[in-house]
């Protein structure tokens, strides 16, 4: 047992005891009215409906206000297939978003004083948008519009993009691509002729056998996928989870596989190895839908389970005991392809070996494995054609990244860093919802390309990291003050949800929707926003397809019947996949034309040093990213990140529970501020671990700044997949400094 | 009727979302809670297990925190529920010091407050905040009397256990194992 | 490796990271509490002995402390609660299970009691003293004819707000260290022992000061007899109690409570009692002071270890 208070008080108390007189004695500061909180009841309130921001599973819920006109609450749509009522807590607590005080408040505008310095002047809408319009166009008259690129993450960006596009420009990236799902997207699209999408057709309801490969459901709190794994744990079925660390799902899981970090690979080719020589594949699937079973077959002859066991740190008889119980499951059983995938540069290739055995076993189509997905499709406005591109980022990349379906946000960054031999590189970034230093890997590197900018204009609603590097900054107002497009996302059943405004934007805040039109209108391109109001749209939209804006302001969330059949594949069902051969290609002829191997073959990877260990990271539960950290609600649940360390590792190092440590990694790179320790057997010892989106640098964000340290400032070394260009960010190597080294690394 | 809850340790995930539900139903100022989750971790690598566990009020048959209070402010209301009034309550701690579960906090007006089973919203047939949102479904609620509860239901099928039993305070909050 | 954290980040203040919601304010209110019954009940007792001649200390001149003793007391409680405007709600309501209300209900009785006791000396304390009306020495009469009853009621309400100043944290058997049947009579021997102290040190006869000592070694010596037992008992209990007597054996309240509370406060008192009685000259005031110094850092230590033991985490 542990005490807060020292000796020295204490007795310092008790040798005072004769001094304790009155005069220590104070007023406990008499409240002088009745002030008790009681709740407020759901009849006294009125619900808006919405589509959460939080993060991009989009789940539906209502926005609870008081008769005073407070938001008081965010509860889920029971009638949502993403979330069925239940919000997770970031949904719960996106409430803080709303309330959060250091929000950006008014539009700002980059000004210098005398002696060089800079700082951002306040500036009205009207000003703020005409100098954007004046600057983008200048670089669009100067370098082509083509080198003004857009960075969005979210729902803004929907407004933006077509701002740009009207503008000439096509280069528009999220960072869901090549920091997240962009591998996984490329090895379905090569294997199934399709991408995965948001959100996983995964059928995990009904599965019999759940295979996480890193995904860390539970921590990943996407919020459909937990509630069905929950299920799969109330019916007893077999979950089966490979993660160097005791992630909460794998505490949870039948099997966990404690693999080696950087090894997946070699498991899977393992995994495929003995479905294939045990025959305990799915022949008949195998047989009518896939291509170049014999080619895998003779690949992997030699991938035993005892040779992944050098690899890997996993035993024989644990990866054939595990293959076994997909086999027994199957085709109810889900080798989930993961989410954000992109870790060791080779991520491509072991999605494709994930997405293989998925087709050995032959889920894809079937209950319990994957469902066949459904979207509702709203008519688009008639609009102008876009003027044609001349060029676009991929010319930056001849010759490279060809299957990458989308384009790559790191790419972007890196072709605004002029080259001699690139023709051109970008000049203006519009950046909306996406905070790039803590996104990208590299800080330096996205400092250096923000450097050369001409000019960057920021769209957010908080002054996070981004904004400080930016031109001009327009306070976007949240969510919950706003209608945005009409959620069209695939599900089970086809479904729409409305986003409306629950209260008046605070602050000089806006709509995206009313800046993309504003900033359109100024640069002539207004028919590209046919309608003033965005009301105007979603009515026209809604109408055409005989619901309207008022019914969905009333009920939030509408359903439609599935058009395109069953979820699932019929029994002897003929299908034409989308590739080649019109067959799940098990071997890919789309990635043997771009001269990589057409089946997934196991490298390794370095490793780290005597005194370094690999750097790992993903979520926490009550937190999206870095954009969360400054929310009151959240941040009261949980304030900074840790590293986890083994308890071996750091009884080496001699370090205590709690004690504040600086990372430093392989290139020297020291973390900006202190990490506490968190000493816990639920990690290898090989291995540290941090939730990413802390170790905030603006000290605008009052709650968040300082606290915790930054993965992303630690991931110098990337590891680009050449197939898709997705950024592998986790073979960096950390070791631990006890004491803030003096001669502080160049923030 | 005696109002219980079971808690699904092998479901919980420890997300916290029943805490961020529980303050804003419920008015929590920033910094409190009503309910809070306990990770526990046993074993050593790479033989590991985890607990989660969603704790608040054990609404506690044998209720010490009643007993001691020396106005009434902290008083049984049907169904077991334990519950404070504000307005009688002058502040004292002693339900606090007097609660193994450290499940009552001062709030910053003065009062003590804690856990109501959200018996504001039991009036109106809803479920309490923080079972209604659990993303897990891992909360169950409901009368221990009427065997077609769901608490009724989930503590005959599964093993549980509650905590400190040895305060002696016959607690209410079931956590299955 | 066992590993216990809150991942919900709980942090409340005065509840975590341990329970720390009694501060100075209690301690100080038993400790006077204790101290005032001492008085009253070795001021009764006396008086029931008639010995009112001998021990004027004991029954005259000591009892004009415990009103304030018992006022200081009240205000230190009052600063303690954090909802103070509903103060008067203690008196709403008579709840026999909460110590803390009858203790408040005690208090209200002995108070006034104490007062007419004070009352009934106070011309023979201050002769120049007048009551200015009739009636009040009409009062006063009353009383003094009156003053074997009072001295009853008065050592009886004493003994009741001394084991209630034990009782009040005994009741609470979530904390682990109060939770024992012995600190209610050990705070009650320590209260009559601080309650002597005083009187003691106020005392100027020789001979009410060693019948005064005599008790006062006698309440020392069952005092360490009981604090013995506590730990004994302690430590043959549940694991959490054990843990809670390793804070005094070992642990932070170790050093605090061996030589404020056992040496200086009743071992050394105890000696130049001693010494006292045999004729050595020693200055008075020393063991008292460090009788009630130790009576109240005990107290002080007993609250603060106390609400750091707890059942779960
Ligand atoms: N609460 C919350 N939920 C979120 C998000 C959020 O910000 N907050 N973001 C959402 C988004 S956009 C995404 S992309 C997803 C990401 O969520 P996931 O797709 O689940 O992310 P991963 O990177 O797979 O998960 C990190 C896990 O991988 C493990 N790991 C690290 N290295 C290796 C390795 O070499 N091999 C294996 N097998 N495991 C390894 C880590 O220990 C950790 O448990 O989460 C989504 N859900
Ligand atoms: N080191 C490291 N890097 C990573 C990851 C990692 O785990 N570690 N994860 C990767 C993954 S999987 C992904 S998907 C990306 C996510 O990358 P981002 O989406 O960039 O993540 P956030 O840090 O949440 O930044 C979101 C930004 O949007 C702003 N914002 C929030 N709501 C709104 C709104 O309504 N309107 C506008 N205009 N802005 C808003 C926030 O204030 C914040 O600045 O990061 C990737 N990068
Ligand atoms: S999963 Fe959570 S944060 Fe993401 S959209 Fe749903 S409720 Fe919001
Ligand atoms: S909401 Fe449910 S799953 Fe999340 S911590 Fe609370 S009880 Fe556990
Ligand atoms: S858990 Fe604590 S506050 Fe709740 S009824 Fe039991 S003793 Fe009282
Ligand atoms: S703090 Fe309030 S509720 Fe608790 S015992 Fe004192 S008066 Fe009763
Ligand atoms: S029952 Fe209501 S008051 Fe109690 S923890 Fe749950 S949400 Fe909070
Ligand atoms: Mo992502």
């Amino acid at each position: 047992m542990k005490t807060r208070r020292d000796f020295i008080k204490i007795s310092a108390a008790g040798a005072g005891v004769a001094a304790l007189g009155l005069s220590t004695l104070h007023w406990n500061g008499v409240k002088a009215q009745e002030n008790t909180q009681h709740p407020v009841s759901d009849e006294e309130m009125t619900p808006y409906p919405t589509y959460c921001e939080v993060c991009f599973w989009q789940c539906a819920g209502w926005t609870y206000v008081d008769k005073k006109g407070s938001i008081k609450k965010i509860i889920g749509n029971k009638e949502d297939p993403h979330c069925n009522g239940r919000l997770c807590p970031r949904g719960t607590g996106g409430i803080g978003m709303y309330y959060d005080e250091d929000r950006l408040k008014t539009p700002l505008i980059r000004e210098y004083k005398e002696n060089g310095e800079a700082y951002f002047r306040k500036a009205s809408w009207d000003e703020a948008l005409d100098y954007t319009a004046k600057k983008l166009q200048a670089v669009a008259d100067e370098h082509g519009p083509e080198c003004i690129a857009l960075f969005n993450h979210g729902s803004a960006g929907k407004h933006f993009g077509t701002f740009l596009n009207a503008l000439g420009s096509p280069n528009i990236a999220a960072p869901s691509f090549a920091q997240c799902r962009g591998p996984r997207e490329t090895a379905w699209i090569a294997t199934f002729g399709e991408a995965v999408g948001s959100p996983e057709p995964t059928d995990i309801r009904d599965t019999d056998c759940l295979v996480l490969i890193g995904s860390h459901l539970g921590e990943n709190m996407h919020n459909g996928q937990v509630q069905e794994m929950a299920q799969v744990i109330d019916r007893g079925a077999t979950i089966i989870t490979v993660d160097p660390r005791l992630s909460t799902v794998a505490a949870k899981s039948k099997y966990w596989l404690p693999i080696k970090p950087a090894t997946d690979l070699a498991l899977l080719l393992a995994w495929i190895h003995v479905a294939i020589y045990e025959d305990i594949y799915n022949k008949e699937y195998v047989e009518k839908y896939t291509f170049g079973f014999d080619e895998l077959k003779e690949h992997v002859k030699n991938m035993t389970p005892e040779w992944a066991y050098g690899i890997t740190t996993i035993k024989p008889d644990i990866i054939r005991k595990t293959v076994r119980e997909m086999a027994n499951a199957a085709p109810s059983v889900i080798i989930h392809p993961g989410r954000h995938v992109t870790w060791y540069g080779d991520d491509t290739q072991r999605i494709r070996a994930v997405a293989i055995l998925n087709a050995l076993f032959g889920s894809w189509g079937n209950r319990g494995g994957f469902y066949l997905k459904e979207s509702f499709h709203l008519p688009k406005p008639h609009i102008p054609p876009y003027p044609k591109p001349t060029k676009t980022w991929r010319d930056a990349y001849p010759g490279q990244f060809k299957l990458a379906s989308l384009a790559l946000s790191s790419g972007i960054c890196d072709a605004t860093i002029p080259t001699e031999d690139r023709a051109c590189s970008f000049k203006a970034w519009i950046v909306s919802g996406t905070n790039l230093p803590l996104t990208l890997p590299d800080i330096k590197n996205t400092k250096k390309a923000m450097d050369n900018l001409d000019f960057m204009v920021v769209i957010d609603t908080m002054p996070m990291e981004v904004t400080g590097y930016a031109d001009v900054i327009l306070p976007e107002c949240t969510y919950l003050e706003r209608y945005d497009l009409i959620r069209t996302l695939p599900h089970r059943e086809p479904n729409i949800a409305l986003r409306m405004p629950a209260v008046k934007p605070k602050y000089d805040s806006k709509p995206a929707y009313w800046i993309a039109k504003q900033l359109a209108n100024k640069m002539g391109l207004g028919a590209y926003f046919p309608f003033d109001d965005i009301t105007d749209l979603l009515d026209w939209q809604l109408k055409q397809v005989g619901s309207s804006l008022e019914e969905m302001q009333r009920i939030g969330v509408k359903k439609f019947d599935r058009e395109n059949g069953g979820l699932y594949f019929q029994k002897g069902e003929d299908i034409e996949f989308n590739t080649p051969t019109g067959k799940i290609e098990l071997f890919s002829n789309d990635i043997a034309a771009e001269g990589f191997d057409p089946m997934p073959v196991y490298t390794p990877h370095p490793e780290p040093e005597q005194g370094f260990y690999r750097l790992i990271y993903g979520r926490a539960p009550m937190h999206t990213f870095s954009r969360t950290a400054n929310n009151h609600n959240l941040w009261d649940l949980k304030k900074e990140n840790s590293v986890w360390i083994n308890p071996k590792v750091a009884k080496l190092w001699n370090l205590k529970k709690d004690q504040l440590i600086w990372l430093k990694n392989q290139d020297g790179v020291v973390s900006s501020f202190p990490i506490k320790v968190r000493i816990t057997e639920r990690i290898r010892w090989d291995s540290v671990y941090m939730v990413h989106g802390f170790g905030h640098t603006d000290k605008k964000l009052s709650r968040a700044y300082g606290n915790g340290a930054n993965d992303s400032e630690l991931i110098t070394k990337v590891m680009v997949d050449p197939i898709m260009g997705g950024t592998g960010m986790r073979g960096n190597f950390v070791t631990f400094l006890t004491e803030k080294p003096a001669k502080e690394v160049e923030a | 009727m005696r109002y219980a809850m079971a808690i699904d340790t092998k479901k919980c995930v420890g997300c916290s979302d029943c805490v961020v539900a529980c303050q804003t139903e419920n008015n929590v100022p920033h910094g409190y809670c009503r309910d809070w989750i306990v990770e526990n971790v046993v074993g050593s690598y790479p033989n590991v297990e985890i607990e989660l566990r969603s704790e608040r009020c054990n609404h506690c048959d044998n209720s010490p925190c009643v007993r001691c209070c020396p106005t009434g402010a902290s008083h049984i209301v049907e169904g077991g529920i334990v519950k404070v009034t504000h307005s009688e309550c002058i502040g004292c701690g002693a339900c606090i010091q007097s609660c193994p579960y450290d499940a009552r906090y001062s709030h910053p007006d003065g009062y003590v407050d804690k856990c109501t089973f959200c018996d504001h919203r039991l009036a109106l047939g809803q479920d309490p905040a923080c079972v209604e949102v659990c993303p897990t479904s891992c909360l169950y609620f409901g009368d221990l009397e009427d065997p077609n509860s769901e608490v009724a239901k989930a503590l005959k099928n599964r093993n549980w256990k509650v905590l400190a039993p040895e305060a002696g305070t016959k607690p209410q909050l079931y956590f299955l194992t | 490796m066992k590993e216990e954290l809150f991942v919900s980040g709980r942090n409340i203040p005065y509840i975590d990271p341990y329970l720390n919601i009694w501060h100075w304010e209690i301690p100080v209110y038993l400790f006077l509490g204790g101290l005032a019954a001492g008085i009253m009940f070795f001021a009764g007792y006396f008086t029931i002995m008639r010995k009112e001649k001998e021990m004027q200390a004991t029954v005259k001149y000591a009892p004009f402390l415990v009103p304030v003793a018992l006022v200081l007391g009240l205000i230190a409680l009052f600063l303690d609660l954090k909802h103070q405007l509903y103060f008067w709600r203690l008196y709403t309501t008579i709840r026999l299970e909460s110590p803390m209300s009858w203790g408040a209900w005690t208090l209200m009785l002995i108070t006034p009691l104490s007062m007419v006791w004070v009352a009934s000396y106070t011309r023979e304390v201050f002769s120049r003293w007048d009551w200015k009306f009739k009636i009040l020495y009409q009062l006063e009469e009353l009383i003094i004819k009156n003053r074997k009853s009072l001295a009853w009621a008065m050592m009886f309400l004493a003994v009741i707000l001394g084991v209630y100043t034990g009782i009040l944290l005994s009741a609470f058997n979530a904390r682990p260290l109060w939770n024992t049947s012995i600190l209610g009579p050990l705070f009650l021997v320590s209260g009559l022992s601080t309650g002597l102290a005083t009187i003691i040190w106020m005392s100027k006869s020789k001979y009410e000061r060693k019948v005064l000592s005599r008790l006062d070694l006698m309440l020392i010596g069952v005092e360490l007899f009981l604090i013995i037992h506590l730990f004994m008992g302690f430590l043959a209990a549940s694991e959490v109690q054990i843990e809670a007597a390793q804070l005094f054996l070992g642990g932070e309240f170790t050093v605090v409570f061996w030589v404020f509370v056992i040496i200086l406060g009743l071992i050394f008192p105890a000696i130049m009692e001693i010494l006292e009685l045999r004729g050595f000259h020693i200055p008075i005031w020393i063991p008292s002071l460090l009788i009630l110094i130790g009576g109240f850092v005990f107290r002080y230590v007993m609250v603060e270890a106390g609400q750091i033991t707890r059942y779960l985490y």
